[in-house]
């Protein structure tokens, strides 16, 4: 059968385009090389080769004076980075990171819980729209918008006072900046959680409860379980989000909250010193990777 | 697990660096540290890398185009549109964000594309001695000979007599307070640093704001011998940052925009703080009770001046440029659209007559008095003026405001 097919094919003088794809079709390697390499080219030229590029002025330095590049190895800048200053700043960066982290997953999973097994369609429709419309506003208006909730007199306190409680002034603080994170990066824990929950089969929630497990006990031993993989692969977002903004600390933070992005920025924008901010920037990336590693161990990637 | 080699490869790449210098940096083994480099010998005696270049005598046939870096409201068409019609030099803007942007687009003189850089005190020396521009003949300049005495040769562009560029605006930066909680307005920046408004300050976030400090210091602690708020030796820096350290926990915010500030003030969060006369102007006219005020220790300030790109390819345009913004009128116009005071005596009535009471509002017509209370932002340099090599250079400011602010 295919050798007739093939004899046929052969009998017609084949245009070019057709033997092109006859050609193809036949070397696996050569469909599989002309396919991949646009992306990636573009990988290794504008993903790895800027991150060499960054790794290599890192361990450059600028002359004090006129403010040039000096292409002489040194580990000043990340001898820089391991003084107290510096390693406060990552602390808070990191911890911020991992309480916003913590405070999302478990806002979001009740949220995703109901969303995947109790909503109507309709109400799930719903829900959907509504973790998603904060995304359609630009970030900057949603920081914006808090400012004027959490500042002095603002909407949080006028709250506040009517009920009785007293003037809240949280604005300018790391209190605040902990709400604005935890909102801003709301959806991207829910939507993870929510697909993880959504994939459950009833039967394994019916298995336990004919097994006697009341619902307390089947939340633990086979809903968290199963929904962790959304849960750290929700959290790769909402970590790495709170660990590279800078915006969200320059506009919510008082004193004492800057964040590594902060330094960066005032590395590139106001000392022009490219090497230290290179050296700053490798310290995120570090941190990611084994974040990542992490991850992986915990199944995150199968949920993505 | 393959496709994990290569990230487990960058991770282990990545992770070494790391450690190998956070061993460096408690072993020693390097011999440079982040201080005892940046504070080289390599600066003393320094001349500018273009001392040398000559300067025309007249201004010659104009190229037809003029490329400008420019603080945003620089360039506006009221007198850029004038200016294409009567010289033919068509103007193209780049805008830069800070200081540092502007050193960046005129590396390598200019990169042989931008004739001229609208630079601030704090830019001009960086650009002066990296070579990126020259000087100029100022007698080219009519207008020069009517500008305030003391911006005419001033110290942060004109070094050995000659001239990197033209001065053209400047303003002072003020201590703004509600009136509300000052019934009698402070005279002293000491309020910036009183417990008694803890949580109720705020300052600029930019490393220079150490000057202010400084100047603050020079008044009220003689013994330390402050004389110039941009040339600290080690021990007037570390008493400098001590106190800005300890306003710290004092300070509210430190604002990186001024729109952050008059947030701040309109909804009371701050009563008191470091601004810009933009600033009370526009929470003036908002109908804030608020005012901006030089204290009696004087007031640290900015002042902007254009200048010639080393490989400027259009110089000749370049010069009727430097012609036409210092003539009275467009003195006037810039002056009145940014707020800020212009270095040409006679654009004062120019100024009343675009806006009432914008001459003494800006304090174009103030005595010499006024202009010599501002200490003008300039490049903290490691060579003093005294040619000693022992001061704080501006790298270091910024690692002491990272430590400041936290």
């Amino acid at each position: 059968m295919t050798s007739t097919a093939l004899q046929e094919s052969r009998a017609v003088p084949a245009p070019g385009s057709a033997r092109l794809s006859a050609a193809l079709w036949r070397r696996a390697w050569l469909r599989a090389t002309l396919t991949l390499s646009p992306p990636l080219a573009w990988f290794l030229v504008i993903y790895l080769a800027s991150l060499v590029v960054m790794l290599i002025t890192a361990f450059w330095s600028v002359n004090p004076f006129t403010n040039n590049l000096e292409h002489t190895w040194t580990l000043a800048n990340f001898q820089q980075i391991f003084t107290s200053t510096y390693l406060t700043i990552i602390g808070r960066t990191v911890g911020m990171a991992a309480v916003v982290t913590v405070t999302d997953a478990v806002l979001a999973f009740p949220f995703a819980y109901y969303m995947a097994r109790e909503a109507t369609p309709r109400g799930r429709q719903l829900l959907f729209t509504a973790v998603l419309l904060p995304l359609w506003a630009s970030y900057l208006a949603r920081v914006y918008a808090w400012i004027v909730i959490l500042q002095k007199g603002g909407t949080l306190s006028w709250f506040f006072t009517k009920i009785g409680v007293g003037t809240v002034n949280i604005g300018y603080t790391n209190t605040a900046m902990w709400l604005v994170f935890s909102y801003i990066w709301l959806p991207f824990m829910i939507i993870p959680v929510y697909a993880a929950l959504e994939r459950i089969p009833d039967s394994l929630l019916e298995a336990s409860g004919d097994l006697g497990a009341r619902n307390w006990r089947t939340l633990r031993s086979v809903l968290l379980p199963l929904a962790l993989p959304g849960v750290v692969a929700g959290s790769i977002f909402t970590f790495s989000l709170t660990l590279g903004d800078f915006i969200t600390p320059l506009l919510i933070g008082g004193a004492n909250s800057n964040f590594i992005g902060n330094v960066i920025y005032s590395n590139l924008g106001t000392a022009n010193n490219l090497p230290f901010a290179a050296a700053l920037a490798l310290v995120p990336i570090v941190i990611m990777i084994c974040y990542l590693v992490g991850a992986r161990f915990l199944g995150a990637f199968e949920s993505m | 697990m393959r496709r994990w080699t290569l990230g487990g490869a960058l991770l282990a790449a990545l992770s070494a660096v790391v450690l190998v210098a956070g061993c460096g940096s408690s072993g020693g083994t390097s011999g440079s540290s982040g201080s005892s480099s940046s504070g080289s010998g390599a600066t003393a005696g320094l001349t500018p890398p273009q001392a040398g270049t000559a300067v025309p005598s007249s201004v010659g046939k104009t190229e037809g185009k003029l490329n400008l870096i420019a603080w945003e409201g620089y360039a506006q068409p009221q007198w850029v549109n004038p200016f294409e019609k009567a010289t033919g030099c068509q103007v193209s803007v780049k805008y830069a964000g800070s200081s540092s942007e502007m050193v960046s687009l005129m590396a390598g003189g200019g990169g042989g594309q931008y004739d001229l850089v609208s630079a601030s005190g704090d830019a001009d020396l960086r650009l002066i001695y990296g070579g990126d521009v020259k000087p100029i003949n100022i007698n080219l300049i009519p207008s020069w000979k009517d500008f305030h005495p003391f911006l005419q040769a001033p110290p942060f562009n004109t070094i050995g007599g000659k001239h990197y560029g033209v001065s053209y605006e400047f303003g002072p930066n003020v201590l703004l307070y509600s009136k509300k909680a000052f019934p009698t307005a402070p005279d002293s920046w000491s309020v910036l640093y009183d417990k008694k408004y803890a949580g109720q300050i705020t300052v600029p976030n930019n490393p220079i704001q150490i000057a202010d400090a400084a100047l603050y210091l020079s008044k009220t602690q003689p013994s330390l011998g402050i004389t110039d708020p941009y040339e600290l030796t080690q021990s007037q820096f570390n008493a400098t940052v001590a106190l800005l350290k300890q306003q710290q926990p004092l300070v509210k915010k430190y604002w990186d925009l001024a729109s952050q500030e008059i947030s701040l003030f309109s909804s009371g969060t701050t009563v008191v703080g470091a601004a810009w006369p933009y600033q009370a102007n526009t929470l003036n006219a908002a109908g804030q009770k608020v005012a901006g005020i030089i204290p009696s220790q004087g007031a640290t300030g900015w002042a902007d001046t254009w200048m010639l790109a080393t490989h400027a390819p259009h110089p000749n345009c370049a010069y009727h440029w430097m012609q036409w913004v210092t003539t009275p009128k467009v003195q006037a116009q810039e002056a009145v659209y940014f707020g800020e005071t212009p270095a040409n005596k006679l654009a004062c009535p120019i100024m009343d007559s675009i806006q009432k009471g914008s001459c003494e509002a800006y304090h174009a017509n103030a005595p010499e008095s006024y202009f010599n209370t501002i200490k003008f932002w300039k490049t903290p340099l490691a060579q003093c003026g005294n040619g000693k090599n022992d001061c704080v250079p501006f790298q270091q400011w910024v690692t002491a405001w990272t430590q400041i602010t936290g």
